[in-house]
């Protein structure tokens, strides 16, 4: 069976132009979408069990029916395209070579929540994904597939592409919201959810790219069809992002419940120089670290890599050989997330500082015999104690690599 | 030094406050346009932004400080930005860098080269984990980095 369905056009020449899109089905379902009742799209979009797949893996469906319908105020979408969880680099790509599903599937999603206002927040660094986007955006105006009054159908909407400038934090859904509207990037406290208080204090989706991607697959093919790929409980497919010691580096779409193993090993092409395998980040940067024992002997879904103590997150899997010094790698990845707070929380900024500066002297040989003791009680103290879950996403590294890779954090600790 | 958006920017500047129901949500659109223009976004041109949003300055300046693409200061004609994070230090950012400071003369990281034409820094992930190691120079990604690489890049700037 062919699991191809939102890198299936990849391959094309082209691809990226309207007419290779429209070639291979692309559009042709919106005569069917605009047939169909608002809320039954949302009951497809529900049965499919497709899930976020920016990293919080939220039933994307569930989340749209938040969107009170008899609210008087406009309704959003905010499509994420602030791609910036290290080791992740499926969106890109997206954007890049098949911008128009990804439009597609904003329609959709619109047309289901009532929409007539979508935005793309697209990461400042990220000027050819943006200038392939907004090419693709303008063909599809000139063809009548955005603007007003859609194929006749009376439903209107306008797309905008709004350039970020260099903030991770941006991907937090409400940090986005409040940069979009001309603010510091700083999450929002939650409730209310975006859902009801979102953009410009009006009832909001935010969704990732690759989940709005997806769209177009399940109406066409419907519920059940995109059911067949995945497992019971998480269906369908997902891209996977594989970087660090391999052969092959780069993008997988894999139906979700794929071995990692077989990721790694074979589409990957395995470990670089034939070394061995050390350690294994699954779903991006924040999620807790797998050994090479527990990465071999785990499938790529949310349930199986929850039972493993780590998270599928946002997919994007950072491989790391024998040669690898974990504190070293902790020590990166404490420098990203202090450097990433935007500050607004105690815990978190000085969290991460101090955390950071801690691994930074025991890699400078400064190491003191209560350290380990002491970045886990650092980390104890910001995991869910903020308003955002950065802080958490520094936590969970810290605990994971100190309790799985103790003896490398003591050796650099005088006793 | 007072700024203003040239006739181009202003026509652009028009048509992103019609795509909002709000102004202040112009914000980075503007500061874009504003660097765009004049390479760096200068207190003048902050100044010009707050105008034009109806906002103070200090409030333009608040939200500019936060974003790290936004140059509050003049940097050289070409940015060369090395992705630092886990992935690339992985394949080998460090030694990039490292390359790079003794090619462009470049003692601390922020720092421009003595002719002033070159910036150096370390920005956190770039989302091209797959092609490490990379940089970004000025708008465009180069990856899969060797010092052979970034010979033939340095050599191809005018």
């Amino acid at each position: 069976m062919d699991t191809k369905i939102l890198t299936k056009n990849f391959g094309l020449k082209d691809s990226h132009l309207l007419s290779v899109y429209e070639s291979t089905g692309g559009y042709q379902n919106l005569k069917k979408l605009f047939g169909m009742q608002p809320g039954d799209v949302i009951e497809e979009v529900k049965k499919s069990g497709l899930r976020g797949r920016g990293g919080a893996g939220f039933p994307t469906g569930l989340k749209w029916s938040f969107v009170p319908k008899d609210s008087p105020k406009p309704k959003y979408l905010c499509v994420n395209a602030d791609e910036s969880e290290p080791g992740t680099f499926k969106d890109r790509y997206l954007l890049e070579l098949d911008p128009h599903r990804l439009i597609e599937g904003m329609i959709i999603c619109s047309y289901a929540i009532d929409c007539h206002n979508a935005y793309v927040y697209i990461r400042g660094e990220f000027v050819y994904p943006k200038v392939q986007l907004e090419k693709a955006i303008e063909e599809a105006y000139q063809k009548g597939y955005l603007g007003k009054n859609i194929l006749g159908s009376g439903f209107d909407l306008e797309i905008t592409v709004h350039r970020g400038a260099g903030a991770y934090i941006c991907g937090e859904e409400t940090a986005l919201l409040n940069s979009l509207e001309g603010k510091r990037g700083q999450p929002r406290l939650k409730p209310p959810f975006p859902a009801v208080v979102g953009l410009f204090a009006c009832p909001t989706v935010v969704n990732n790219v690759e989940t709005i991607s997806a769209l177009p697959y399940v109406l066409e093919n419907g519920a059940d069809a995109y059911r067949q790929f995945g497992t019971e409980k998480s269906p369908g497919t997902k891209m996977f992002s594989v970087s660090g010691h391999v052969n092959r580096p780069g993008n997988f779409e894999i139906p979700l419940g794929y071995p990692l193993k077989k990721l790694i090993m074979e589409d990957a092409g395995g470990i670089k120089d034939g070394k061995a395998l050390k350690a294994v980040i699954p779903g991006g940067s924040s999620v807790p670290v797998l050994t090479a024992e527990e990465a071999m002997d785990v499938n790529l879904d949310y349930e199986s890599l929850q039972e493993k103590g780590t998270m599928l997150g946002s997919g994007g899997v950072i491989v790391m050989d024998e040669t690898t010094c974990m504190v070293k790698a902790l020590t990166n990845l404490a420098h990203f997330y202090s450097h990433e707070s935007c500050g607004q929380c105690s815990p978190c900024r000085e969290g991460t500082g101090w955390a950071h500066k801690i691994l930074q002297r025991m890699l400078g040989g400064e190491g003191r015999a209560n350290d380990i003791d002491e970045l886990n009680r650092i980390a104890d103290n910001m995991a869910g104690k903020t308003i955002c879950v950065l802080a958490d996403a520094l936590a969970m590294p810290i605990w994971s690599y100190l309790k799985k890779f103790r003896s490398e954090f003591e050796a650099l600790c005088r006793s | 030094m007072s700024f203003t958006f040239n006739d181009e920017n202003k026509k652009k500047f028009d048509a992103i406050l019609a795509r909002y129901p709000e102004k202040q949500a112009a914000m980075l659109p503007a500061l874009w346009l504003a660097q765009e223009q004049n390479e760096w976004i200068s207190p003048e041109a902050m100044e010009y932004v707050a105008s034009l949003l109806g906002l103070t300055p200090a409030k333009v300046y608040e939200v500019a400080s936060f974003y790290t693409m936004f140059n509050l200061e003049p940097i050289g004609k070409y940015h060369f930005q090395v992705c630092r994070t886990l992935s690339c230090q992985l394949c080998g950012s460090e030694d990039i860098t490292k390359y790079l400071k003794e090619k462009l003369g470049i003692q601390k990281l922020g720092d421009k080269s003595q002719d002033g034409r070159f910036t150096l820094s370390e920005v956190e992930c770039l989302g091209s984990c797959g092609t490490a190691p990379m940089l970004q120079l000025n708008d465009d990604y180069h990856e899969d980095l060797t010092p052979q690489k970034l010979d033939e890049l340095i050599a191809s700037l005018k």
